[in-house]
């Protein structure tokens, strides 16, 4: 199985965690990904507010890169994703707008190759009994809210998992062992760069979120998009300050809890880089392991 | 509450109204106001009119008043409205088409979120990829906040989470020739 790979531009900086487990785990199921030379950014998530246009013609030089080497494209990122799909949609779907985009980015793109979520590569393509084989260290006892985030199964004509109640992530942490935790924010927005642009606006958003995921009574959250993380993660701290809470939820990359079940080291797949602590949870579950060895 | 005269208000939103159902494709008339959009709208608490209400607008030709709302700008493009409209209007895109006409007409109810989009797209312009500690800086600089979030600076830094240099990829010219196609066509970036 190959893909081009698309990383996008917060997979180099502050999700660069995101991009390192992607790697490893890919590696270990045997998965090639060829990274587009020089890709550039897709745009995500100020183009599309911008100009229609400019949103299409970004996307479009990526995924005609992949095209000229008969590739699909596998995006770990939800919002690079939604970019890039639609772009691939509307090429498919006018032929005059195949020909503007041609136009704008001085290349061919006509829409054969597809951008396709990574979550959806590993689930769909090589499929939840395959990894589960692979699977040496199982998230046993881990309780996780599967937090697909706004983008990556929207809109529904175009998503590989149902729209409001998604279930591949839950699927695939079933699959590495661990205790899938049913919860109503799903598909929520964090608010993406409300955080950073309008905070009290934001904030209320991520609370929510949190809230939801520890009411639910998870150990952990799975995410699939880096700004999602950003939210969770990097402000949890902060959001809780500003509501008097103590969160302490662990926030993952569905590739992190993959590589971990694996039998991946966690340090090399980032999990260091974490703001709220990552590591002691999954500490506790080798040990817990240990522990059921020797018995 | 304010008397509208919606003859008159017709008439003169009409040339917009256009505009808009040109552009993003959408056909506000399909609308019939249940008001589900605005049930399962993660910004609706903080907006000034609901999703509804500025498709009401937009259906009224009252296009100024939908076009200066902070609505517009507020919206964060999560989709759950385009997703559950049993009318199948894609009421996301026709947000994400007032915010685009609305910066073309001098409306910009949400200075700071335009600032950030701007920067944004000035650093994909000029690196072909978008650098994180240099939009943020800006934003801070531009924005008169300039330690905002500043408390996270040195551990990103530490993680290897912020770089502190561009990157700036090598085909970066043909980035540069979509931005200038873009503009060569109409488009105002």
């Amino acid at each position: 199985m190959k893909y081009a790979y698309y990383p996008g531009c917060s997979l180099s900086s502050t999700g660069v965690e995101y991009d390192i487990s992607t790697k490893k785990v890919a590696e270990s199921l045997g998965i090639e990904l060829w990274e587009i030379p020089e890709w550039n950014c897709c745009g995500a998530s100020s183009a599309h507010l911008t100009d229609h246009l400019l949103a299409l013609a970004l996307p479009a030089r990526n995924l005609a890169i992949a095209e000229e080497k008969g590739l699909d494209v596998a995006i770990p990122c939800a919002a690079c994703y939604a970019r890039c799909k639609a772009t691939e949609v509307e090429v498919k779907d006018s032929k005059e707008m195949q020909k503007t985009i041609s136009e704008v980015i001085e290349r061919q793109y006509t829409g054969k190759a597809q951008a396709r979520a990574l979550l959806d590569v590993f689930v769909n393509d090589l499929g939840l009994q395959s990894i589960s084989t692979l699977v040496n260290k199982p998230l046993k006892d881990l309780k996780v809210v599967s937090y697909y985030g706004c983008l990556l199964v929207r809109p529904p004509r175009l998503g590989f998992d149902d729209a409001e109640d998604p279930q591949s992530m839950d699927k695939l942490i079933e699959a590495l062992g661990g205790t899938p935790v049913d919860w109503a924010f799903k598909t929520e927005c964090c608010g993406a760069a409300h955080a950073t642009t309008k905070s009290e606006v934001g904030f209320p958003m991520i609370e929510k979120i949190l809230t939801a995921a520890k009411e639910a009574g998870a150990d952990c959250i799975a995410t699939a998009c880096p700004l999602c993380m950003s939210n969770l993660d990097m402000r949890q701290t902060q959001v809780g300050a500003k509501y008097g809470k103590n969160y302490s939820l662990p926030v993952f990359y569905f590739t992190e809890l993959m590589g971990i079940a694996l039998g991946l080291n966690p340090e090399e797949l980032g999990i260091s880089k974490h703001f709220v602590d990552a590591l002691g949870i999954v500490k506790k579950l080798n040990e817990a392991a240990g522990r059921r060895d020797t018995a | 509450m304010e008397r509208i005269e919606l003859t008159a208000a017709w008439a003169e939103g009409q040339e917009v109204l256009a505009e808009v159902t040109k552009e993003s494709g959408v056909r506000a008339s399909k609308c019939y106001q249940c008001g589900k959009c605005t049930a399962g709208c993660p910004v609706a608490f903080a907006m000034d009119k609901t999703p509804r209400e500025i498709m009401r607008l937009v259906q009224l030709g009252l296009m100024d008043e939908a076009l200066q709302s902070q609505t517009i700008w507020l919206c964060a493009s999560c989709d759950t409205c385009s997703t559950r409209c049993p009318r199948e209007v894609d009421i996301a895109r026709m947000m994400e088409t007032l915010r685009i006409i609305a910066k073309r007409k001098g409306f910009v109810a949400e200075k700071k979120m335009d600032l950030f989009h701007d920067l944004f797209l000035k650093s994909v312009e000029k690196n072909g990829r978008v650098h994180e500690l240099g939009l943020i800086l800006g934003f801070n600089i531009y924005g008169m906040q300039p330690l905002k979030d500043a408390h996270f600076g040195p551990s990103m830094l530490l993680k290897g989470k912020l770089s502190p240099l561009p990157h700036t990829i090598k085909d970066n010219g043909e980035v540069k020739k979509i931005f200038a196609n873009v503009r060569k066509r109409g488009g105002k970036l």
